[in-house]
């Protein structure tokens, strides 16, 4: 017989310390708080870390570790190459460097954003390939099955002697990338934005880190949240007022999740004036996973919201959130911990209501907000978008949707998934379509499927200016269709629908116009609104929000 | 500039002795005025707009309002910025429902 080949089991941590090794020969031995003299941030970068490395870059929609991508890009290339990156968001210009400057050579993302098109541009002329698009759920799991970091470059508010940090109210995706990597054999690298001999509070523990190294400016964060009342259209109101009575009230829907538009902030401001009307208070918008955005201010000091979780803070929103400790999840030091992980769970298994929007939607309802020549993944979208099945506790709003789609004896409940849109956008543009440009997007990417945000079979309503679609009552694929055709507007698709089957829709309750809905048109005008300006939010505040500077214009 | 004038079958709405005026003309907005017209089944529409070549998206949101609303019997004028359908569909409605008075 013959014996088995010995095998080293712990290669990891060997691996780990020759690495630890040889920046300690370069007097990187990460003593006094693990801290790194900032002008050695290379030299640190390029001693610990290896060709061929999988690196984690902390950077989402808002909280990013930019002084660490931008030393990282500023890496030789002969000692640094053929990094495979996983990170939340591609975001900043140093993100897509890393690439072009032929430091790294593959990318497992959720979100591009600003940098879409720029990411178009490298895989068109394959110098990156990407490993899958996902939400950002699904990219967390995989750190901790086949996409685990060997190195993790994060960003915290502060660190102390120790080397323990304070992540401060932008908290995201930080602990679930710290742990990813610190008990798998990897090494964590934190640009803090100050040093402090006493932590507010401890995020993560001092033994989780490896280095930490203070940045010349502190860490670049997005007002992603931020909408200006101001901008808020009349049909907006519209559309608001035809979700809250057709849909919010129907459902008595109590846990849910926003989009980031102006159509949802536009709901949000008509808590406290059109739903506190209609007797809404305390029956729906009770229980949020939420970002503080600035325009549920009203409704939280109206009385509506008993409590918010978030996936992370907002700019100027940190006093508020502090001064609110019953609603917003904080510590003992007073200040917001939000977690996008545990955030994003809970909209997965815990909300019973998912809204957003869409650019563009095709005849079975699918959507995506991705467009020629950008490839710019989804975020949280399709997980919050999505029906899970792994669900089991029942609510009356999951109950009456799944009665609604599957009759009374449904085995299972619904999450009502809704997808808000004015029929045009900008320029005349159908959200509407026959075929999405996600189906051209795969061509050009080389991609297994279309990138599509969220799945027509999830969704269960589309409100437009026009109505309301409720896709659960609909039994075939033509009645589904012609739903959408039925809320689609002057879109060629809408023009398109057969009027006698949406006529025939309607009288079933499957098409509502906002006069089937009792409501009255007049009443749809901007002072609906419970505030008007971003100096209203301020007021309703008390002052205690400090609205970023371009949002201020008094 | 372009004028277009369409004419619609449309339910009579009970003559009402004020006009109504709903909405401004800035971007992406319209301006409807709305008053009693000569022919009590027919709702007759006269629009000014700044944006060119869209007569058939005109023609689509008008026949749909004058079909599913009472508008016979209105003379209606619209200065318009490029308003979409939406806005459009919804300025009709709030014009409509405020000639009509309380009535809903």
């Amino acid at each position: 017989m013959n014996a088995p080949q010995p095998r080293q089991w712990d290669s990891l941590r060997q691996n780990r310390a020759r690495r630890l090794e040889r920046a300690a020969s370069l007097g990187l031995a990460g003593q006094n708080g693990k801290e790194i003299p900032v002008d050695r941030i290379v030299d640190l970068l390029e001693a610990v870390i290896q060709p061929g490395d999988r690196v984690c870059l902390e950077g989402n929609n808002q909280k990013q570790a930019d002084f660490l991508a931008e030393s990282l890009a500023d890496c030789d290339p002969a000692r640094i190459n053929h990094l495979s990156m996983v990170q939340s968001v591609l975001a900043l210009p140093s993100h897509v460097d890393l690439f072009e400057r032929g430091l790294a050579n593959r990318l497992d993302f959720s979100f591009s954003g600003p940098q879409g098109a720029r990411l178009a541009k490298l895989v068109q002329e394959q110098r990156i390939e990407i490993g899958a698009i996902h939400t950002y759920l699904e990219l967390f799991g995989r750190y901790f099955l086949d996409l685990t970091p060997n190195i993790a470059l994060i960003a915290a508010q502060a660190a102390d002697a120790e080397g323990n940090l304070y992540l401060g109210p932008n908290t995201e995706d930080t602990p679930a990338i710290v742990e990813a990597t610190a008990f798998k054999g990897g090494i964590v690298v934190a640009q803090v934005n100050q040093r402090l001999d006493k932590l507010p509070r401890v995020d993560v523990p001092a033994d989780w880190v490896d280095f930490t190294v203070q940045a010349p400016r502190p860490n670049y964060i997005e007002p992603l949240f931020t909408r200006d009342p101001a901008q808020i259209t009349e049909v907006q109101v519209l559309m608001a007022m035809m979700a809250i009575k057709g849909i919010y009230a129907e459902y008595g829907v109590k846990r849910l999740n926003h989009g980031i538009g102006f159509d949802t902030a536009a709901i949000e401001l008509l808590l406290p004036t059109y739903a506190a009307e209609l007797g809404l208070k305390g029956k729906i918008c009770t229980h949020w996973a939420l970002n503080p955005h600035p325009t549920l201010i009203p409704a939280i000091e109206s009385g509506f919201v008993e409590s918010v979780h978030c996936f992370g803070s907002e700019v100027g929103m940190d006093n508020y959130v502090a001064a609110r400790s019953d609603v917003f999840f904080t510590g003992a030091d007073g200040s917001m911990r939000s977690n996008r992980a545990f955030s994003q769970t809970a909209g997965l298994y815990a909300c019973d209501m998912f809204i957003g929007s869409t650019l563009q939607m095709d005849l079975a309802g699918n959507s995506s907000t991705a467009t020629l020549g950008r490839i710019t993944g989804f975020g949280g979208a399709p997980n919050m978008g999505s029906d899970p099945h792994g669900r089991r506790h029942a609510s009356p709003a999951w109950l009456k949707a799944g009665r609604e789609a599957a009759g009374p004896n449904a085995i299972r409940g619904r999450k009502l998934v809704v997808q808000m849109v004015e029929t045009f956008r900008e320029h005349m543009a159908p959200v509407f379509v026959e075929e999405l440009d996600a189906w051209q997007l795969q061509k050009m990417m080389g991609a297994e499927l279309p990138p599509i945000m969220i799945y027509g079979d999830d969704v269960s309503h589309i409100v437009t200016e026009e109505g309301i679609a409720n896709l659960l009552l609909c039994r075939t694929p033509e009645e589904r269709e012609q739903a959408i055709r039925g809320v689609a507007g002057f879109t060629p698709v809408g023009m398109a629908r057969d009027k006698a089957m949406v006529e025939n829709l309607r009288d079933r309750g499957i098409v509502r116009r906002p006069e089937d809905l009792g409501i009255d048109p007049r009443l749809a005008t901007r002072d609906l609104l419970a505030a008007r300006s971003v100096k209203d939010l301020v007021r309703w505040s008390g002052g205690l929000y400090a609205p970023p500077s371009r949002f201020r214009n008094w | 500039m372009e004028t277009l004038d369409f004419q619609f079958a449309s339910a009579p709405v009970s003559r009402s002795a004020h006009a109504a005026l709903c909405g401004v003309v800035g971007s992406g907005n319209l301006e409807i005025l709305v008053q009693a017209g000569d022919q009590p089944a027919t709702c007759q529409v006269s629009i000014k707009t700044s944006a060119r070549g869209f007569g058939a998206t005109w023609q689509a949101v008008l026949g749909s309002f004058a079909a599913s609303h009472p508008a016979g019997g209105t003379r209606i004028d619209i200065n318009d910025m490029g308003a979409t359908p939406a806005v459009v569909s919804l300025r009709l409605a709030q014009a409509l429902a405020e000639y009509r008075g309380g009535e809903q």
